[in-house]
This record gives structure tokens, C-alpha cells and sequence, in this order.
């Protein structure tokens, strides 16, 4: 008997969990951020120079070469047509779509026969998969380096309202990046996972999130470790550059500008108005001064009360959505249990106090906002890849049963046990149980009984083109994958020729809770006449097994080996294991199957020496 | 019958719960695998669920799935030295045989 050490929860042995590079994105549509969990916490990645955001925003320059972040955006003023801002928008879009988002962009666009758009820049067409590559390349290469080797696995966030075509966009310039993507993500559900909202109560919750330039509300509805998005509103023009204009107009008229503000002051300006926001966060007042267009210095202060009498009507125009999500979902205010913030601009303590009062709760801010969704992702990312014992899988969704395939006499080989965490691939071996057998049938089945007559068919399909061999000899891998929506494929494959065939099944169709639970019930309720079953079949299979041998050796040798006394010996032994295996006592077949093993074995060492025997004659020796 | 640890099990699984610095006992069951049907899965468990029937002994708690039990009822959880190796390992009333590699067995 091997000796075992304790493991931890679902799998691998304490102590000996290899840890496996894993990351979590969050693609903004103004900034990006990567986080990885490194000694058990999760963290956001700076670049060389100590920043987290990644203004997402890439420049083709005229030297060939490609910028991205805060080079990219410093020129975007002097190269706008070969420097892509937003991309995000376009992700997944055709030209029509673009043209109805309403807003005009500084970039010439080039239909793509009635695919996605493409934006005209000096280093030839590109898609916005390819502009996002290459924002998630720079992303990756930080982890690389924080992580020390290779990514094995992302999660990257995308907004709850994505359709297929913007998904299937993001996991595209993923791949295009060089990276392997678990799963996408939305960004409410990340933000959630961040405050570990996935290991509380089930309930309804809230995600605020206001960043430079969006604005989202998001409820979630959180039941049985999965979280559901029940309905998101928002403004897609609405965000924290929105406030800074409105500071910076409000400096302008004290200063006494009128119209006349150049573009170099208005952004020095901005730029002010910026640092005021900011500022106003933790502190009561704050000094501005600007310079005139006459050269003399206008000096004033903005004080919280005057900001927060600013940014009212913006919060207030925020708080229309935050009704529609309540009233789409049918959800009354009262039931909201927590809100999360995200974005930048939640820093506003204004922000806080009116989402809270709106609300009726006290919103979760301790992570910072600009932050929450990449650690978010980058904690799902290091379940995903397998770093957290898989109890720990809360979110995710999970095998509600056990799924296999029929074996010889009925029974049930698990491949996938329950509660195991999607997306799965397991594989296991099987072999022919008759010579010469060249079909396979695969009968995939759900439960947790032993039996297949217990279990639930789920679908049968043939595996054909085995190669005729001896019983036992072919090896036929048979793969069970689930994918994160729950969609199993099952692939057999004879591993000589490389022969397959497959199937997709969804497995939950048609299954439902209660069904679930009497399934699970049953199976331990005849837990004890199911081993007891399933006893009985593997030693009926097993006689089966012994006893077709045994017949194929008798009418090929019996004759010339055998004494007619030892023939009768053996046949008498065949015959009680035949009889005893058409009762239900498993011990009696397996003594009776030892009993005839034991008074075959002479004719089984005989047959070995005749085949030597042969195999060596007429041979010299030199030559074995 | 149940579940029983000799000292030297209890005194061990202490130790490592310790050293994990959190886990509510250990978990025993069983899984169809290896060559002759069935192995033994040794688990901390942090929490255990609906179903479990849970036992204890010197101290520490042992959760059994109520269709693992079948297979372990009466098993003494032994810690031992053999050669160069120690480790668990399971005293199982119910086992009529076990494969070559020792890596499963069957009841």
C-alpha cells in the first residue's frame, strides 16, 4: 500500500502546487491594466517608470516602429490620422456601426466588406483587433517580466453589454497577442470578485462604474457561486474628462477669459482642472492660479462646496441609468445588497455620498477604482489556471453531475467528476475488450450512480477504423471537454492511427434543479447495492473476459496439449464459472474464476513454451 | 464502526493543519482510478458539506462522503515510516485486494 500525504481541497498535493503564471486584463476604452496575484495578493503591474495605467492608445510611428500609452497619447495632437485612441469602441463593428455611434473620430475608415471597419494609418490598414494586439502585447510583456517567464493564461474584462461579435474581437487580438485566454470576463463581475463579493451572500448588487469617459450601472445577481448580469444602462459620453471641462470652463470665466482661450491654454487649463479634481478628494480647498492672455496672473481657489455644486448636475445625470437597471430588472431599490464602485471618478467623495444615498448603502471604495476590475480579473485568472484549490472556484460554474462513458457490463467510468469548475478537459484510456475489434461505441452518461441503467444517456456515437488487434492491445483516448458555457465535446481517438470522432452535447439541457438534487440523492441513498453491483458486473466481465480466452485457447491447442483428463478438468471449471455467472454472487465467480485460472495454468505454461518453442526453431542462435 | 486515526495519524494531521494555519479537519474518500478500481483521496476541507458524515477522533475531524463511507467504514488512518517513506496510509477493513503499485485496490 502506497503511503499518501494530505492534499489540498480538489487535487494536487499541499506543498507541491506549482505555481503557473496567470494575469488578469482589463482593456479600457481609455486606460489598461494588467494584475497578476503574486504571494497571494492580487496587484496591478507598473511600467519602468512606476505607472499602472496604460492610456490605451497606439500610435503607428513614421519610423515603422509602434507606441503605445503615454508616447502614443502625447501624440496625438501632431499625428491624429496614424494615432488610434478609443479602439475599443470599434472592437467587433462594421463601418455602419461606427458611423451610427454618433461621434466623430479623427481617423479615415476603410469598409471591409461588410466586416469589421478598418482604420487607414501610414503602416497600411488596421483592424481594431490589431490595434488592441498590440495594447495587450505591451501588457503582456510587463507580466512577463513581473512573473518571470511565459503568460499561461489571461482573463480579460469586457463590458457586461458585449455582444458575440465584440467578444470574439477581444479574444482575437488576445490571440493575436500570443495570449491564451481562460475567459472572458465582465467588468461588473470582476469588480465584484475583487471585493470578494463571490464568497458572501447570494443577493443582488450594484457596480457604479464611472471612468474618464463611460459611464456604466451594472446589477448582478449573485445565486449558487454564479453571477448573473440582470440588466446595465449607462452613458457612453459621460466621465471624468467631462467633469474636468466643466472645472476648467468654471476657472476660465473667474479668470475673466471670454471665448477667446486658445488651444495652449485650454489644455493648460484642463491640465489645472485635473489637478484640482484630484486634489479636492482629500483636501478642503485648492490654489489655482493662470496666466492671462495679457501676461498678468489670475489667482483664485476652488473650494469642495463650489466643485461638488459643479459636478452635481453630472452625478445627477448619472442617476437616470441607475433607475432604468432597477426598473429593466425588475428590482426594487431596498434589495440592492451592496454597491461597488469602480472608475476613477468614484473618487469624488460627492460621487460616493449620492451613489450611497441613492442607494440607501455604503458603498465598497477601499480598492482603488481605477484598479478593481484588472484585480478582479487577475484573481479569477489564478483560479482559472488552477493556483486555488478548486472549493475556492465560488464563481465559476461547475459540473452539476458527473459525467463518463458506458464500460463493459453497464458500468460507469467517471471522466469528469461532479463539481468540478468549467472550462475541463480530462482524458482517459481505454483498449478493446475483443481481438480483432475495430468499431468502439462511446455512450457518454451522466450521474453519479454506478450503473448506466441508473445514470442519464446523454448521447452514443461509434468510433470506427480501430486497427485490428489482440484484446487490450488498441488504446483509445477518449477526451471530455467543457467549455465555460457548458458545452461538452467528447472526442475518441485511437492513439496508432490517429482515427477519431467526436460529439457536442450540452449537458444541463432539459436538467434542472430539482432533477439535479434527486439524482444526487438517489446515488446515496443505494450507495451500498451500488458497490455491491457494480462488484457483480466487473467480475462478471472479468469471467467473460477469462472465459473467452480460455474457449479460443482450448479450440486452438486443447487437442495437442492437453490430456483428455485435464481437458475435463478445465471444461468442468469453465462450466461452473458459465453457470455461476448467471447468478448475482460476485465472490463465488471470482473463486470460481480463480479455481479455473488454477487448473488452467499448466495448459497456459505449456502454450507459452510450444510458441517459444516454435518461435525459436530452425534459428540459430546468433540470430535471436 | 467509523473512522479512527492511530496517534501518530491524529498527531500528524494536527501538525499539518497547523502549519496550513486554517482547515476545519481532513477529508477521506474514495475515486475510481488505478488499475484495480479504487483510490483513497487524503484532503484538508475547509468547510464541509450538506452530506458529509463527519467523525472525530483525538481532536480531529474527519469528513466522509456518504458514498465513500461504504467503501471505508472502519478504517484506522495510520501514519508510517516505511524505508525512506512516510505518509498516511489506510487501514481498510473492506479492501479484498489491492494492485502491484499499491495505488488502488478493491472492495
Amino acid at each position: 500500500m502506497a503511503l499518501l500525504q494530505i492534499s489540498e481541497p480538489g487535487g494536487a498535493p499541499a506543498g507541491r502546487v506549482q505555481h503557473r503564471r496567470a494575469a488578469g486584463i482589463d482593456l479600457g476604452t481609455t486606460n489598461s491594466l494588467v494584475a497578476t496575484v503574486m504571494d497571494g495578493h492580487a496587484r496591478t503591474l507598473p511600467d519602468e517608470a512606476g505607472r499602472h495605467l496604460l492610456p490605451s492608445v497606439v500610435r503607428y510611428a513614421p519610423d515603422g516602429s509602434v507606441a503605445v500609452g503615454i508616447e502614443a497619447q502625447a501624440a496625438s495632437f501632431e499625428d491624429p490620422l496614424n494615432t488610434v485612441a478609443s479602439v475599443k469602441r470599434f472592437m467587433g463593428r462594421g463601418l455602419a456601426d461606427v458611423q451610427t455611434l454618433g461621434k466623430r473620430f479623427p481617423y479615415e475608415f476603410a469598409a471591409d466588406g461588410g466586416g469589421m471597419v478598418k482604420i487607414r494609418t501610414r503602416a497600411g490598414e488596421r483592424s481594431p483587433v490589431e490595434v488592441s494586439s498590440e495594447i495587450l502585447k505591451v501588457l503582456k510583456g510587463r507580466a512577463e517580466k513581473a512573473l518571470d517567464g511565459p503568460l499561461e493564461g489571461v482573463v480579460i474584462t469586457v463590458p457586461a453589454y458585449f455582444d458575440d461579435a465584440q467578444r470574439q474581437a477581444t479574444k482575437d487580438a488576445a490571440r493575436l497577442a500570443g495570449l491564451n485566454v481562460l475567459r472572458l470576463l465582465n467588468e461588473p463581475t470582476a469588480a465584484a470578485v475583487a471585493y470578494g463579493l463571490d464568497k458572501g451572500a447570494e443577493g443582488v448588487h450594484a457596480v457604479y462604474d464611472l471612468g474618464g469617459g463611460t459611464f456604466d450601472i451594472s446589477l448582478l445577481r449573485f445565486s449558487r457561486g454564479v453571477f448573473e448580469v440582470l440588466a446595465t444602462a449607462g452613458d457612453s459620453a459621460l466621465g471624468g474628462d467631462d467633469i474636468d471641462r466643466i472645472v476648467a470652463e468654471w476657472i476660465l470665466a473667474q479668470a475673466g477669459f471670454g471665448g477667446e482661450a486658445g488651444h495652449g491654454v485650454l489644455r493648460q487649463v484642463l491640465h489645472q482642472a485635473r489637478e484640482a479634481k484630484e486634489a479636492l478628494t482629500a483636501a478642503e480647498r485648492v490654489a489655482l492660479e493662470v496666466q492671462r492672455p495679457d501676461g498678468s496672473l489670475w489667482e483664485g481657489v476652488l473650494d469642495r462646496e463650489t466643485f461638488t455644486h459643479l459636478v452635481a448636475p453630472l452625478v445627477e445625470r448619472t442617476l437616470a441609468p441607475c433607475r432604468r437597471v432597477l426598473r429593466d430588472a425588475g428590482i426594487r431599490r431596498e434589495e440592492i445588497r451592496e454597491v461597488v464602485m469602480v472608475g476613477g471618478s468614484t473618487r469624488i467623495p460627492y460621487v460616493r455620498e449620492r451613489v450611497g444615498g441613492f442607494f440607501a448603502c455604503e458603498p465598497h471604495v477601499d480598492i482603488d477604482p481605477d484598479k478593481v476590475v484588472a484585480i478582479g480579473a487577475a484573481l479569477q485568472a489564478d483560479v482559472l489556471i488552477g493556483n486555488k484549490p478548486s472549493d475556492e472556484m465560488l464563481l465559476l460554474d461547475v459540473v452539476p453531475l458527473s459525467l463518463g462513458i458506458e464500460t463493459m457490463g453497464g458500468l460507469v467510468e467517471k471522466i469528469i467528476p461532479r463539481n468540478t469548475t468549467i472550462p475541463v478537459s480530462r482524458a482517459q484510456e481505454f483498449t478493446t475488450f475483443k481481438d480483432g475489434q475495430t468499431a468502439m461505441s462511446i455512450h457518454v452518461v451522466q450521474g453519479e450512480r454506478e450503473l448506466v441503467s441508473d445514470n442519464r444517456s446523454l448521447a452514443r456515437f461509434e468510433l470506427r477504423g480501430i486497427p485490428p488487434m489482440a484484446a487490450g492491445a488498441a488504446r483509445i483516448q477518449v477526451t471530455f471537454q467543457v467549455d465555460a458555457d457548458g458545452l461538452l465535446n467528447v472526442t475518441a481517438r485511437e492513439t496508432s492511427t490517429g482515427v477519431a470522432s467526436h460529439i457536442e452535447i450540452k449537458p444541463s439541457y432539459g436538467l434542472d434543479e430539482s432533477e439535479i438534487e434527486r439524482m444526487l440523492k438517489d446515488s446515496y441513498a443505494h450507495a451500498r447495492e451500488d458497490v455491491a453491483r457494480r462488484r457483480l458486473r466487473e467480475q462478471q466481465v472479468e469471467a467473460e473476459r477469462v472465459m473467452d480466452a480460455l474457449r479460443a485457447a482450448l479450440a486452438a491447442d486443447g487437442d495437442r496439449l492437453l490430456a483428455p483428463g485435464e481437458r475435463t478438468e478445465i471444461e468442468a471449471a469453465l462450466a461452473r464459472l458459465e453457470s455461476l455467472c448467471r447468478e448475482d454472487d460476485a465472490d463465488a465467480i471470482k473463486s470460481a474464476i480463480e479455481a479455473l485460472d488454477r487448473v488452467s495454468t499448466p495448459f497456459a505454461a505449456r502454450r507459452m513454451d510450444d510458441s517459444i518453442k516454435r518461435a525459436l526453431a530452425g534459428q540459430r542462435l546468433e540470430e535471436i | 464502526m467509523g473512522i479512527t486515526l492511530t496517534p501518530a495519524a491524529a498527531e500528524h494531521v494536527k501538525r499539518f493543519l497547523a502549519q496550513r494555519g486554517r482547515g476545519e479537519g481532513i477529508r477521506l474518500g474514495v475515486k475510481t482510478a488505478g488499475c484495480s478500481g479504487l483510490a483513497y483521496v487524503l484532503e484538508v476541507f475547509d468547510e464541509a458539506g450538506p452530506d458529509d458524515v463527519i467523525f472525530e477522533d483525538q481532536d480531529v475531524k474527519v469528513a466522509v462522503d456518504p458514498k465513500s463511507l461504504v467503501y471505508l467504514d472502519g478504517t484506522e488512518l495510520d501514519y508510517t515510516r516505511e524505508g525512506l517513506n512516510e505518509g498516511f496510509k489506510f487501514n481498510n477493513p473492506n479492501v479484498k485486494d489491492s494492485c502491484g503499485c499499491g495505488e488502488s485496490f478493491t472492495v
